[in-house]
């Protein structure tokens, strides 16, 4: 009898995968992961639901009681956000500021990471001296390097001006040629040691034996870095890279402190903003939100797919 | 020519002695272990001859040529680590070949040599899989042939088959043995902790004792042929790390001693050994020592009683409780029956006891035992 209930409950065998064993594990596990899904449905799932009910609407912010169906009017008819080249601009900004930004970050985070991986005595120090600008709030850091980059009493005119590099103050937000310049440093001067310290812990994981064989064989530090180091932090880059990238594709609160009625520099977040709000098109701002939603969502789709082909692949 | 030596080598890691005073020679071509407890300094006496610890004081040379102040890729030594140090990314055929590539040997020429290693090795089916793909034992191998491409004057080992099972470790370590005849000219240093492997494996074994924080001891406790080693302990310390079970030990004290032997008391009994303790005064503490398979059971004047029995098939271990002291005696059975609870008659044949004296070195023996100039040569 008891060797009967031990076989059958057995993981070897696939077939009696329906055991009771296995039945109330199932259960278990759905019962803890039950609060997580019921509060996820609650604050992402509900506002999802209802951000798309409103899209197919002609809702205004003013009363959002008054509203008829206009089908897919907001999305492609002839006013619709597909329609709009201002969308598409913004679309352009977010793509642009996204990549170069993403691409400076990752160089930045290695480069940084590198630094902080060989042994010194003030690492834990320099670590944690890193994690400030992280640390501080986008609002905050965007008016800080607002007011230090103001062409008429910021100090970094006036560094670079008794350095000799110019000869007349820069307007860096207020400047077409450099606001799109001035948005990605202070982002790029934001966010790479969040991605310093991601690519730290990868660098960690790397077996310090691998680097003895190859220091015993002679190998350059250079090929040791290409090959070796490399290839087993790049999945740890990738993945602090698509953090990066969706936070990127959502941009909002640097572009809005610093230049917020640019068209320049306007994102996709910053155009649904002005829509919802200062337009008070509802209908129209939900629409284009869920347009941002789906980018984002085929955007994870492809690295998810992309993800899963590569561990197969191993 | 491939000799390597040690001169007044120190290591220190910080106020830590790890090791000192390493005087060492290995010869061309030789098989030398280096095996002691854990915390001895062994595997950082590897890695300051591959060059990855920097010496404290002394001198290194290998082919005549000091290379304290080389790098490990200047010193044309291979090693292989404990934990195999395989590139996890690269296939078998990449892992060995890697070292070679910034060699500008010639891709034929390097193709050659992973080749011929992968088949001395029985690898040639499995250069395409991935180190994850591979069992202990055939990544083990892998981590040979990374060594043995690159044909280097010095192979260093750090204890490779301590991640193997038992019956794999024998077969390895058969494989290993061989591939040190077939290489015929390159000398190699393996650290281990397991005694079987240094005895079957070594031409000379360096047995290091642990400092344990004390400065100005030698870290060598003792150097030589294995036999030498098992047969001619040169301290307390040695006569019990080589040889399993362990020798036993009695306390006693010096009554007489003369050129032809000793006499000595334990328990109020009188033993004679074979030893020359003319230096020593009478009534001095001595201690002696005796290995399981020298304690003739079944004749003699002295009498034990069985108090555990080990069986290993072959032979058995019988701890028998004497009144020569309190620590039972370990006696080697081969063909007595015995029950736990028995007496038993023995004798401590003279010619086979060692005796130490108060600070544990070993007293001059007076008959050499089966370390003859043949058995040497042989090896």
């Amino acid at each position: 009898m008891t060797s009967q209930t031990l076989t059958s409950a057995a993981p070897v065998r696939p077939s009696s995968a329906e055991s009771s064993l296995q039945r109330s594990r199932q259960r278990t596990a759905w019962l803890l992961v039950a609060p997580a899904l019921v509060v996820l449905l609650a604050i992402a799932g509900w506002p999802l639901l209802r951000t798309i009910w409103f899209s197919l609407t002609n809702a205004q912010l003013g009363d959002l009681t008054q509203l008829q169906f206009v089908g897919l009017d907001n999305y492609i008819g002839e006013n619709g956000v597909l329609r709009d080249a201002a969308w598409w601009s913004a679309v352009a900004n977010t793509l642009r500021f996204s990549v170069i930004s993403v691409t400076l970050e990752t160089l930045l985070g290695l480069g940084v990471a590198l630094l902080l991986n060989t042994p010194s005595r003030v690492r834990t120090l320099l670590r944690a001296a890193v994690l400030v600008p992280w640390a501080i709030p986008t609002i905050v850091s965007a008016k800080m390097w607002s007011w230090m980059l103001n062409d008429q009493y910021g100090v970094i005119n006036v560094l670079l001006q008794s350095l000799g590099l110019i000869d007349h103050p820069l307007a860096f937000i207020a400047d077409p040629d450099l606001t799109f310049f001035t948005i990605i440093l202070v982002d790029v001067w934001k966010t790479t040691p969040f991605m310093a310290l991601l690519m730290l812990a990868a660098l960690q994981m790397v077996p310090s034996d691998c680097y003895e064989a190859a220091r015993v064989d002679g190998v350059p530090r250079l090929r040791v870095f290409s090959h070796i180091t490399l290839p087993l932090i790049l999945p740890a880059v990738l993945v602090a890279m698509v953090f990066r990238a969706l936070d990127a594709l959502r941009v909002f609160d640097l572009i809005y402190v610093m230049t917020s009625n640019s068209r320049l520099t306007k994102s996709m977040s910053v155009y649904v903003r002005e829509q919802l709000v200062d337009f008070q098109q509802v209908g129209f701002g939900s629409a284009s939100a869920t347009v941002l939603f789906l980018v984002i969502v085929l955007f994870t789709a492809g690295y998810m797919a992309f993800t899963r082909r590569r561990m197969q692949g191993v | 020519m491939c000799q390597i030596r040690l001169d007044n080598v120190q290591k220190r890691f910080g106020d830590n002695p790890i090791l000192s005073d390493i005087q060492l020679t290995v010869e061309a071509g030789e098989f030398c272990v280096f095996i002691g407890p854990s915390g001895c300094g062994k595997s950082t006496l590897l890695r300051l001859i591959a060059g990855l610890e920097d010496t404290s004081a002394g001198n290194i040379h290998i082919d005549g040529v000091r290379v304290n102040d080389l790098a490990p890729a200047k010193r044309d030594v291979a090693m292989v680590f404990q934990s195999y140090a395989l590139y996890p990314h690269m296939t078998v055929y990449d892992n060995m070949a890697f070292g070679l590539r910034h060699l500008k040997l010639g891709q034929a020429e390097i193709d050659r040599r992973v080749r011929a290693a992968a088949e001395s090795l029985h690898l040639a089916a499995l250069l395409e899989r991935k180190p994850g793909a591979l069992s202990g034992g055939q990544r083990q191998r892998v981590a040979i042939g990374r060594a043995i491409v690159r044909q280097p004057k010095v192979f260093l080992f750090d204890e490779p088959l301590s991640n193997l099972d038992a019956s794999l470790r024998v077969k390895t370590r058969v494989e290993i043995a061989r591939l040190h005849r077939s290489l015929g000219r390159a000398s190699m240093i393996y650290v281990t902790h397991d005694q079987t492997e240094a005895m079957t494996l070594a031409d000379k074994i360096v047995l290091l004792k642990p400092l344990a924080g004390q400065d100005g001891v030698p870290s060598i406790a003792q150097v030589g042929h294995p036999l030498e080693l098992y047969h001619h302990p040169r301290n307390r310390f040695v006569a019990s790390f080589i040889g399993s079970p362990s020798m036993n030990f009695i306390d006693a004290t010096l009554q007489h001693a003369g050129a032809d032997g000793l006499a000595c008391s334990a328990g109020g009994i009188t033993l004679p050994a074979a030893a020359d303790a003319r230096t020593l005064p009478a009534g001095s503490s001595v201690t002696l020592g005796i290995r399981p398979e020298h304690i003739a059971v079944g004749q003699g004047p002295l009498k034990g009683r069985v108090i555990h029995l080990e069986h290993l098939g072959e032979h058995s271990y019988a701890y028998l409780e004497t009144p020569l002291g309190a620590t039972p005696l370990i006696a080697k059975l081969s063909e007595q029956q015995a029950a736990i609870g028995d007496t038993l008659p023995f004798a401590l044949p003279a010619p086979h006891l060692h005796v130490f004296d108060a600070e544990g070195d070993a007293l001059p023996r007076l008959s050499r035992h089966d370390v003859t100039p043949a058995a040497l040569a042989t090896h």
